[in-house]
């Protein structure tokens, strides 16, 4: 496959494409486009309120674009100015009003509409091997451009034999995220459909809405799936397949959807954005065996370095793209995952961030930024914000806060309050503290620093 | 207080904190129909663990997930007795 539109061609009629409120099939995509001016050659910011746009911008982008700057839905607009800087962008692709994205006015700007047009130049006909530009969520600020190729991007799948059954995909993701972009490539390059998720649908909506399409393949992070489980619409789907990633799957969620579908085979896998697919545990318990560590020349290699896993394969990101001198990969071409895992009885077991990076839900909190606003507070002294393990989220975001020597004059309960509120006015919900302490000191460091687990 | 009005209570407060209006509070609500989402969900799981001492996601061996407000509440209540015995 040299480009992505290239599997349109002859695409079974029943193959479709299921958005919320629209179903296409795959086979008539080949003649139609949402973009309403030529692409070729450009590098492209693709920017998009809509999923079902997103995914035919990309089935008419990909082999036609120099690149594509795949954009997620909760991106902050402030940031696209550099983004596009950063990824020399030279077309803003948009099923949105341009006006609404200032700072753009140097790009070119192609439209991502509805109805579909005749397409001019044939979807499929490979001209450019397109770069596919992604963002990572890890981080504060702008987020870091990832640069990957279709080929990396689809090493990892697997295509059902012929003549199976055609799989239905569906997701609980984006699919302008990494994980929810693998299921996007899977309904699109195998023999099957493709159900997209809708930002805002109630879960027993969209588990009655993918029964309606016989969904059978379907991924989610841990806490989608705890979501499931929790819903009296649960057993309206039958999915032979259940995959989750993203987050740290635990036991009891293994369990409770080995219980509720026992037809499906469940698997959690490990990826990321830089680290691509790393891969799959089948077994039915949580964590992964020592076996997978340290196989040379496996497809995928993996290594545990200061406690932090290592991965190096044809999936793995090409590079960072617009940030000089950041290194994606090891001098070995290992990518270092910043996943602190521990060895106990023969398997290893995800035990957090480094750096004490917080995963709430799949949404990263880095702890420095919400002690910056308690320690605004005139009465806080110091404070440690810290992961705690949540069997809904994954974590939830703690704080110890030492008061001033003359707060006792306040009562605590109101401190707290105002803190919290502080919190709440300066941060997104995820990244206020669950849970706030008063204690009466933190420890430190011989150093003299905070003592921060992992860090 | 018992272990029903501490679920109870904790469930109303993290409605309030994130500011979700919930309807009438009874045992045959189903939660994902209350008006809490993922997150209040955690936060009450984490706040009923330092209340109550158990976090019955966690601790026992065979799970089964709550629908309602009414086996939410019997899941804690079912984990604070064994947690006791």
């Amino acid at each position: 496959m040299r480009a992505l539109g290239e599997v349109l061609a002859g695409a079974a009629p029943g193959r479709r494409l299921h958005g919320a409120e629209r179903s296409l099939a795959f086979a008539d995509l080949r003649q139609l486009t949402p973009l309403d001016g030529p692409v070729s050659g450009a590098r492209v910011l693709l920017v998009t309120g809509d999923q079902l746009s997103a995914a035919l911008a990309l089935l008419a982008l990909d082999g036609h674009a120099a690149a594509i700057v795949l954009c997620p839905p909760d991106l902050a607009p402030e940031h696209l100015p550099v983004i596009a800087e950063r990824a020399g962008a030279d077309t803003l692709v948009t099923d949105r009003d341009p006006a609404d994205l200032p700072g753009l006015d140097g790009l070119r700007h192609v439209a991502c509409r509805w109805p579909l047009l005749p397409a001019q130049e044939a979807i499929g006909e490979p001209a450019y091997a397109t770069e596919w530009l992604l963002l990572t969520s890890g981080t504060t600020g702008v987020p870091k451009l990832v640069r990957h190729t279709l080929a990396g991007l689809t090493a990892a799948i697997r295509l059902a034999p012929a003549d199976a059954p055609p799989p239905v995909w569906a997701t609980f993701y984006d699919i302008r995220r990494y994980g929810g972009l693998q299921i996007f490539l899977r309904g699109v390059v195998g023999t099957g459909s493709l159900v997209l998720s809708s930002a805002g649908e109630p879960v027993a909506d969209h588990l009655r809405r993918l029964a309606s399409h016989d969904v059978t393949h379907l991924s989610g992070t841990p806490s989608h799936w705890r979501r499931v489980l929790m819903s009296p619409a649960r057993g309206a789907i039958a999915p032979g397949y259940v995959r989750l990633s993203g987050e740290i799957a635990d036991q009891a969620v293994l369990d409770g959807l080995r219980e509720t579908y026992p037809g499906a085979s469940i698997g959690h896998a490990y990826a990321s954005t830089e680290a691509g697919v790393g891969f799959e545990v089948t077994d039915g318990r949580e964590g992964f065996p020592e076996a997978f560590v340290g196989r040379a020349g496996a497809e995928v290699e993996m290594r545990v370095v200061d406690g932090s896993l290592r991965i190096r394969s044809g999936r793995t990101a090409d590079a960072y793209v617009g940030t000089a001198g950041l290194a994606l990969a090891d001098a070995d071409g290992f990518v270092d995952t910043g996943d602190m895992v521990e060895l106990r009885d023969g398997r290893y077991r995800f035990v957090g961030r480094r750096g004490g990076i917080i995963n709430v839900g799949g949404l990263k909190v880095h702890p420095e930024e919400v002690e910056a606003v308690i320690n605004g507070h005139a009465l806080v002294r110091m404070s440690l914000v810290e992961a705690r393990r949540n069997p809904i989220t994954g974590a939830v975001v703690s704080a110890r806060v030492v008061l001033e020597p003359g707060a006792a004059e306040t009562p605590e309960a109101e401190v707290r309050a105002e803190i919290l509120a502080a919190c709440r006015s300066a941060l997104s919900p995820h990244k206020v503290p669950a849970l706030l302490k008063v204690v009466a000191s933190l420890e430190m460091t011989a150093a003299g620093k905070l003592a921060r687990p992992h860090a | 207080m018992s272990t029903r009005s501490i679920v109870y209570d904790t469930i109303a407060q993290v409605a309030r904190e994130q500011e979700k209006v919930l309807p009438a509070l009874d045992d045959d609500l189903v939660l994902l129909e209350s008006g809490l989402d993922s997150l209040c969900f955690a936060i009450l799981v984490s706040r009923l663990e330092d209340a109550l001492g158990v976090d019955p996601f966690t601790a026992s061996d065979e799970i089964v997930f709550p629908v309602t407000v009414g086996e939410f509440v019997t899941l804690y209540e079912t984990a604070a007795l064994d947690a006791a015995a």
